[in-house]
């Protein structure tokens, strides 16, 4: 594969060339993207890229994107922020003002996109990011960033939402349910808990216990004690992988007993291959899955894209891929629909996204962030995740209430 | 204050904050005696300790995930990390035994920082656990609860301190050790071969981390960057408990375990690990008026 693209980027320099006003290269539309090839996102920063290759490879082997009745292939420019903002920041500078790029795709996490958005506005430069969450980087009105995922805010406010549904089975109205929150002291953390807050409110819950848990922390023992004295309804964790791993281990040993528990990173702190029975029956937040009926002209629907992503990259997408991979399509969309390669006119096509992907449907509010696809939650069952809200999208019945450990 | 009140009605929640900060405080102590030894001897204060805690606890998950029982990971982490500390003491640390105090605390800062940044880069930033596969005993219809590794771990903590303590007091070594503590010069007119006994002791303290690593790994979580807690809360029960008293920094981590898990409940979560640095400058202050009076009584 790499030696194929080596091959193309070799013709294509040798057309341009041999090929007086580099003909070739105006068949080109080239995205830009600083992404975390290492350093401490390097992981994910991979994830991002892939999805991003794999949307590029499909739509090129379609013949490419037709804008105002002309095909263009598409091509990425990536350079390496080592997981640094100030890096970030200023590779975008450098893709816009020397490399001549018109249109950036995110970076991965939410501080290299706040680092690198100012840049892109400055310019007037359309970017449509995938891994960017929270909530601060659409307060801020900037006119040329779209974002493909759910917002921070929104990651465990589904829980509320699927508690209160089924608050009947512990003989409760929605109101009188109590919420135990944990969550990290981070911007991100802090944001999710934002959103959980505002939906308990709501719903008229009462919030029992609303821990800050200090980065540094692996032990919530102290937390997790005054959970079982006040015995809530919902205990929800945020953390990252550290936080769910230690709530995990911790919950198990300790034998909490809640209802209900939700959390986010399940899937990075890999809990069901660490803490086997342990993780049963917790929630966990995803942006998406590949079980959903989501589909598109591309990819197919979200298992075609499973299949196609495992099969050229041989393990399966995490969500970080598969929204990068959205991203793309919707560039390609807006491209389409713009008719030109105008990046004034291309921002004004993608502010009217409408359109349904694999990955879920797809339409930004004024600030740019998608309001059109929810967040799907999890709960392992049987050693495996499986999708139990949004109702409507599930592939399963959520079990509720846990069992509780004594009867396990 | 709806949590103090928690604690009133249900006493009971107190007794699984104790046995949680006991346990918990026990591998505290254990890293703090290291650092105590270090800082006795060589007069150096060793900010690496948490880090060598974090590389101990990545021998017992490299060992858990090659299909080793992890508690094996306690010697192993040990062995390991007494090679470590050998290698950074002949190519880094001798150059600053000597030295002032502010130079050993950069030049082990600096270290630090290249062990987190070495095992990012190899193992990546992900958390990691040891699966000791032990269980949980409970009472009081699971009310208190109590993990098992965590028992071993108390366990194990208190017979390697007992070890170190008898090979201090009896072994050759051990008294060159304690011999060049209370004075390196006259200790090397005794003949006493000062930088091998600084290379030990050095080398030493990293085995005593590593073994913490390992049950750290086994009962809580590891990642790169989980060192500083273990540092700060090292140095603090040091400053408590003073150099070369094994009780006195035993007594000093089940204290500050205890207190910091009572502050986690009463005061939030948010608020244990500032707590715990507060506590740090109370202690500061204290000491410091101790030792005015001791030296006006000597005058």
């Amino acid at each position: 594969m790499l030696q194929f693209k080596r091959l193309v980027a070799a013709s294509a320099v040798v057309a341009a060339l041999a090929v007086p006003g580099m003909a070739l290269a105006d068949d080109v539309i080239t995205l830009g993207s600083a992404i975390s090839l290492t350093g401490k996102y390097s992981t994910n920063g991979e994830h991002t890229q892939k999805g991003y290759d794999l949307a590029v490879d499909i739509i090129n082997g379609r013949g490419g994107v037709d804008v105002g009745g002309k095909k263009y292939k598409l091509e990425i420019k990536y350079y390496d922020d080592e997981s640094t903002p100030a890096r970030g920041a200023e590779l975008a500078e450098r893709l816009i003002q020397q490399d001549g790029v018109k249109f950036l795709l995110g970076p991965y996490s939410s501080g290299l996109t706040k680092a690198i958005a100012p840049v892109t506005e400055k310019y007037s430069v359309p970017m449509v990011e995938a891994n960017g969450a929270s909530r601060s980087l659409f307060t801020k009105g900037y006119k040329y960033l779209f974002a493909v995922l759910s917002t921070s805010e929104q990651y465990l406010a589904s829980s509320i939402a699927l508690a209160a549904e089924k608050a009947g089975v512990l003989g409760k109205k929605p109101g009188e349910l109590t919420v135990a929150m944990a969550f990290e002291n981070d911007p991100f953390s802090q944001d999710i808990r934002a959103g959980v807050m505002e939906d308990a409110e709501k719903f008229g819950m009462r919030i029992v216990i609303d821990d800050k848990l200090p980065k540094e922390l692996n032990d919530m023992a102290p937390t997790l004690t005054k959970v079982k004295a006040v015995k809530p309804d919902i205990l929800v964790i945020s953390g990252h992988a550290k936080g769910a791993a230690t709530a995990i281990r911790q919950i198990a040993e300790m034998r909490v007993d809640v209802p209900m528990l939700a959390m986010t990173h399940c899937d990075s702190a890999k809990v069901i291959k660490k803490f086997g029975a342990q993780s049963e029956f917790t929630l966990c937040a995803s942006q998406w899955a590949p079980t959903l009926s989501y589909s598109d002209d591309y990819f197919g629907s979200a298992a075609d894209y499973a299949a196609l992503f495992k099969k050229t990259y041989d393990y399966d997408p995490p969500y970080q891929a598969a929204e990068s991979s959205a991203a793309v399509l919707t560039f390609a969309d807006a491209f389409a629909r713009a008719g030109t390669l105008d990046p004034a006119k291309v921002r004004d096509a993608l502010a009217a996204t409408d359109m349904q992907t694999f990955y879920g449907n797809i339409k930004f509010d004024e600030t740019g962030k998608n309001i059109a696809k929810p967040m799907v939650l999890y709960q392992v069952q049987n050693g495996q995740y499986v999708v139990v809200a949004p109702t409507k999208w599930a592939a399963a019945e959520v079990v509720h209430p846990r069992p509780k450990w004594a009867d396990r | 204050m709806d949590n103090l009140q928690i604690l009133l009605d249900y006493p009971i929640f107190s007794a699984q904050l104790v046995i949680d900060g006991i346990l918990i405080g026990a591998v505290f102590a254990l890293a703090a005696y290291g650092m105590a030894l270090v800082w006795g001897v060589m007069n150096i204060i060793n900010v690496t300790q948490g880090e060598y805690v974090m590389l101990g606890g990545f021998v017992a998950v490299m060992l858990g995930e090659a299909g080793v029982h992890p508690l094996f990971g306690v010697p192993a982490a040990a062995a390991v990390l007494y090679v470590l500390g050998w290698l950074l003491y002949r190519s880094v640390i001798f150059r600053i035994v000597d030295r002032d105090l502010f130079i050993s605390l950069l030049a082990t800062f600096g270290i630090s920082i290249v062990l987190q940044q070495l095992m990012n880069t190899a193992f990546g930033g992900d958390v990691r656990i040891a699966d000791s596969g032990l269980g949980t005993w409970f009472w009081f219809d699971n009310q208190v609860t109590v993990s098992q590794i965590k028992v071993v771990a108390f366990l194990l903590v208190l017979v390697l301190g007992t070890c170190l303590v008898v090979f201090l007091k009896t072994s050759r070594l051990g008294q060159a050790i304690r011999a060049t503590a209370q004075n390196a010069r006259a200790a090397r007119v005794l003949g006493i071969d000062t930088d091998k006994v600084y290379a030990t002791t050095f080398a030493l303290n990293a085995a005593i981390c590593g073994a913490t690593g390992a049950l750290v790994a086994m009962a809580y979580t590891i990642h790169p960057y989980i060192g500083l807690p273990y540092t700060v809360r090292s140095f603090m029960i040091v400053i408590i408990a003073g150099l070369g008293n094994l009780p006195g920094v035993l007594a000093a981590g089940l204290g500050l375990g205890t207190a910091e898990n009572f502050a986690g409940f009463l005061l939030g979560a948010e608020y244990q690990i500032a707590f715990v640095f507060g506590l740090l400058v109370v202690v500061l202050l204290v000491r410091s008026k101790w030792l005015d009076r001791k030296r006006q009584y000597l005058k």
